[in-house]
């Protein structure tokens, strides 16, 4: 333990409520990544697992008394919006290729 | 011709500086020699690329071949006693540690000029000339399609023919022997969609190869056991040491002598040369029995020096020489197409010249290629003409009495006189250069070779025989021909009287010249530029024995010939050699030795000296020939079926004919001993590279990496969410596992 890193003590109500929070944003998003076919709904998936880890960050940040992951957070938010522009336009694109928003309509690169 | 002057005033130039100040001027232009040939040769390939379609690249031939003989003419008026060499360019000059001898390599172009090279180079640009003068008419049929590359191979052949000769060290030498090598090839395979010419050529070059190793570790030896290749500083060096035991030195005739005898077709190499009669007829005549076989000839008398002080290696010559004459005198007795015969006859009379180089006559042997070169290019282009005549016809058996057909009476008159030329009848050149060798064979001090002076007399009767059962059966008797399936693509333009393919259907029946019947064959005579050049052989066939008219004549008057190898270094160490002998008088100074000095010797024939015996002998020979070639293929030419008939019938002759008619079998016998044998090593290690290299090493490793993706291919099933099940159960492995770690840590 670093004697300058001042800590709260384990157990902060809290953190714990954001570190739970986070981890069910998190076990949602996949299971919906898993479950679901349709593209764009999948790619909600991501952005939630997405907000989850940012979740804990910020958390993990409190735990620390740091604003770091706060700060990683906004950038990771900045990202994403972009990303999240790039991949609907990704996802615009498949489907006016095979006129379906199904992943499943995609596997010319599996090994049979 | 546009670009010579500008060439020559370089070449005048070049020659300029180092010419020594004895010599006479006009030597500064032996460079044209060389390089006259070289510029139509360029100039032919320019023709070649703008697609002429005249006659244009003979025409620059021509004129290149002339201005060269007209050079080496020149030439022969100013060169003196003493070699001068001509340095045109500074090629290879490598020196290291001290530079002394055997520390630096000199090659530079250079041009030794001597009377040898300048009498060698006379025949062969004048012979040169005149051929390419004949070839202009005779290839016309090609004019536009080979015609080009035919002249373009022409004039290379010329110019390294003048590197080889007038080179002056081993590697021009030798630059210009792989030269006239890649021409003949070229030339041979002139009709490439032949596949016995193509066959004939592959085989010409590298029966040659064979030589040619020889030739250029003989070069690498001399270097090694002299310090240098250019021919001044080698004469001064085998002067100063001429005979050393070592093995090294031993060695170089040895292999100067495969080389030649690659070159000039001798025992064992000479199988190329009766399969490059595929080559058109002009060529044949040119560089397959008049010029370029006879560089083995130059090569040994101008490497003299080196063979004179090995009697074995000399021994060995002249015993190739006589039995190679005997051999191809045989096999030119029985065979039926009429430039083979001259082929096989070609072969035999090298076997001469090889024979007298053995017997330490220079002289004789370059006399005799002197007047070899003449008549059987006279008889290998009236060959030609009758080819060109009768739609390539050779067959002896199929054409009868040409002296009486309209158009052919100079040509059969020229090819009658060759015949007597090539039979050594008595007086003429031949008969001087023959006796020359077999007077040298019988006096000789080496004893071994005595005997081949006798098969000499043989095959002397033997080639009378051969030359005149064509003479004879072709020239003489009732006019009888059939044409030949041969139309020199002349399907497009009758204007020769060739008939076409399917009006020459008339098989064996005896068509007369006269009868001008729609369809028949009608043979055509050839047009000047085919007779000028025959009629310019035949008056150098006939004037080539005036030197040994005028000995004849005037006994204290030195052979012209004699006097042109006595100044070489083919007569270098000859007189040492040889005081006891016959030429004490030739190689003592500037004036060649009588012929007549043989008489002060003591080698008698049959109670007879020995110039007189081989003289009587000789002239018995031929004559004896004659008259049965006479009877047997004009008086009774059923005689000689019936004779052929009778030897085969029984066991004990039947091989002679058999024999003869296959040539003694022995390009069989190559083909299984040597040709199987490469053949069946060359189909395993080709086994062993497709099965082990290829299949086993090459592309096994190749399929493993395939068969290791084999192993993972199961994973990749496309579906987006298969892969994100395999990630994220993975991830939760991972941190299951380190949730187990920190547990089992934390108690």
């Amino acid at each position: 333990m670093n004697p300058i890193d001042p800590q709260l003590p384990p157990g902060d109500p809290l953190v714990m409520l954001g570190l739970l929070a986070s981890a069910i944003l998190f076990a949602v998003g996949i299971v919906g990544f898993l479950s679901r076919r349709n593209m764009i709904t999948m790619f909600l998936c991501t952005e939630l697992m997405f907000q989850g880890a940012g979740l804990a960050m910020i958390s993990y940040g409190r735990q620390h008394m740091d604003l770091s992951g706060q700060v990683f957070v906004i950038f990771i938010l900045t990202v994403a919006a972009a990303e999240a522009a790039l991949a609907l336009g990704l996802v615009v694109l498949l489907y006016r290729r095979k006129e379906t928003l199904s992943a499943e309509a995609w596997k010319e690169l599996a090994e049979s | 011709m546009i670009a010579a002057p500008a060439m020559l005033s370089s070449v005048l130039a070049l020659a300029e500086g180092p010419l020594d100040a004895h010599a006479a001027p006009e030597l500064r232009w032996a460079g044209l020699a060389l390089l006259l040939p070289l510029v139509s040769g360029v100039l032919c390939l320019l023709c070649g690329w703008m697609k002429v379609r005249s006659k244009l690249p003979a025409a620059l031939t021509i004129a290149a071949l002339g201005g060269a003989f007209a050079t080496i003419l020149r030439l022969q008026g100013a060169v003196g006693d003493t070699p001068v060499v001509i340095n045109l360019f500074d090629w290879i000059s490598w020196t290291w540690g001290d530079g002394s001898r055997f520390h630096g390599f000199t090659a530079n172009v250079d041009l030794y000029i001597d009377r040898l090279t300048i009498f060698w180079m006379l025949f062969v640009t004048g012979l040169g000339t005149l051929i390419a003068l004949y070839a202009s008419e005779y290839m016309e049929s090609d004019v536009g399609k080979g015609y080009t590359r035919f002249f373009g191979a022409v004039s290379i052949f010329l110019f390294a023919m003048g590197c080889l000769v007038m080179g002056g060290n081993l590697v021009m030498l030798y630059l210009g022997w792989e030269g006239v090598g890649l021409a003949s090839y070229l030339l041979i395979g002139y009709y490439f969609t032949k596949p016995e010419a193509v066959a004939a050529a592959k085989k010409a070059f590298i029966v040659n190869r064979i030589g040619d190793l020889g030739l250029a570790l003989a070069l690498f030896l001399i270097w090694q056991c002299y310090g240098t290749v250019e021919y001044a500083a080698l004469w001064k060096a085998i002067e100063a040491a001429p005979a050393s035991s070592e093995w090294t030195a031993q060695a170089i005739p040895w292999l100067l002598m495969l080389g030649a005898f690659g070159k000039s077709a001798q025992l064992p190499l000479y199988v190329w040369l009766p399969d490059a009669m595929e080559g058109p007829t002009p060529v044949s005549a040119l560089i397959h029995a008049a010029t370029m076989v006879t560089a083995g000839v130059y090569l040994i008398a101008r490497m003299f020096p080196l063979f004179i002080v090995n009697p074995d290696a000399l021994a060995a010559v002249a015993w190739v020489g006589g039995l190679t004459a005997l051999l191809a005198a045989t096999i030119g007795m029985a065979q039926y197409d009429m430039k083979r015969i001259w082929a096989y006859s070609t072969i035999s009379q090298l076997g001469y010249m090889f024979l007298g180089l053995g017997v330490g006559t220079t002289f004789g042997a370059s006399y005799h290629v002197f007047t070899h070169a003449f008549f059987k290019a006279l008889l290998f282009l009236t060959a030609g003409a009758v080819m060109h005549g009768f739609a390539g016809q050779l067959d002896i058996r199929k054409l009868s009495g040409l002296l009486k057909v309209p158009g052919f009476r100079l040509v059969s008159l020229l090819a009658v006189l060759g015949c007597f030329w090539l039979a050594a009848f008595p007086f003429t050149a031949a008969f001087f250069s023959k006796d020359e060798i077999l007077v040298s064979a019988f006096t000789a001090k080496d004893e071994r070779v005595h005997v081949l002076g006798w098969i000499g007399l043989v095959v002397a009767a033997l080639t009378a025989y051969y030359t005149f059962r064509v003479g004879f059966r072709v020239f003489f008797g009732p006019v009888k021909y059939e044409p030949g399936d041969e139309h020199h693509g002349h399907d497009g333009h009758d204007d020769h009287g060739h008939a076409h393919g399917s009006h020459v259907s008339h098989g064996s029946s005896a068509a007369h010249g006269g009868h001008g019947h729609h369809g028949e064959f009608h043979p055509h005579g050839p047009r000047w530029a085919i007779r000028v050049p025959l009629v310019l052989i035949a008056v150098g066939a006939i004037l080539a024995g005036w030197p040994s008219y005028r000995t004849m004549l005037n006994h204290d008057e030195p052979n012209w010939v004699k006097t042109q190898v006595a100044q070489s270094s083919a007569y270098q160490g000859v007189a040492a050699e040889s005081h006891d002998s016959h030429d004490d008088h030739a190689a003592a100074s500037t004036a060649a030795g009588t012929d007549h000095a043989h008489a002060d010797h003591g080698h008698l024939v049959l109670g007879m000296d020995a110039h007189t015996a081989v003289g009587r002998l000789g002239s018995l020979a031929c004559i004896a020939g004659i008259l049965v070639s006479l009877y047997l293929h004009l008086i009774n030419r059923g005689a000689a079926d019936a004779l052929r008939r009778t030897l085969l019938g029984s066991i004990a002759t039947r091989w002679i004919v058999v024999g003869a008619e296959r040539k003694w079998l022995v390009d069989e016998f190559y083909d299984w001993v040597i040709r199987l044998p490469l053949r069946l090593v060359a189909n395993i290690l080709s086994a062993i590279d497709e099965l082990l290299l290829d299949a086993g090493i090459v592309n096994g490793i190749g399929a493993l990496p395939a068969a290791f993706g084999r192993l993972f291919r199961p994973l990749y099933g496309g579906v987006v969410q298969g892969y994100a099940v395999t990630m994220a159960g993975g991830v939760a492995l991972v941190a299951a596992w380190v949730i187990w770690i920190w547990l089992r840590g934390a108690n």
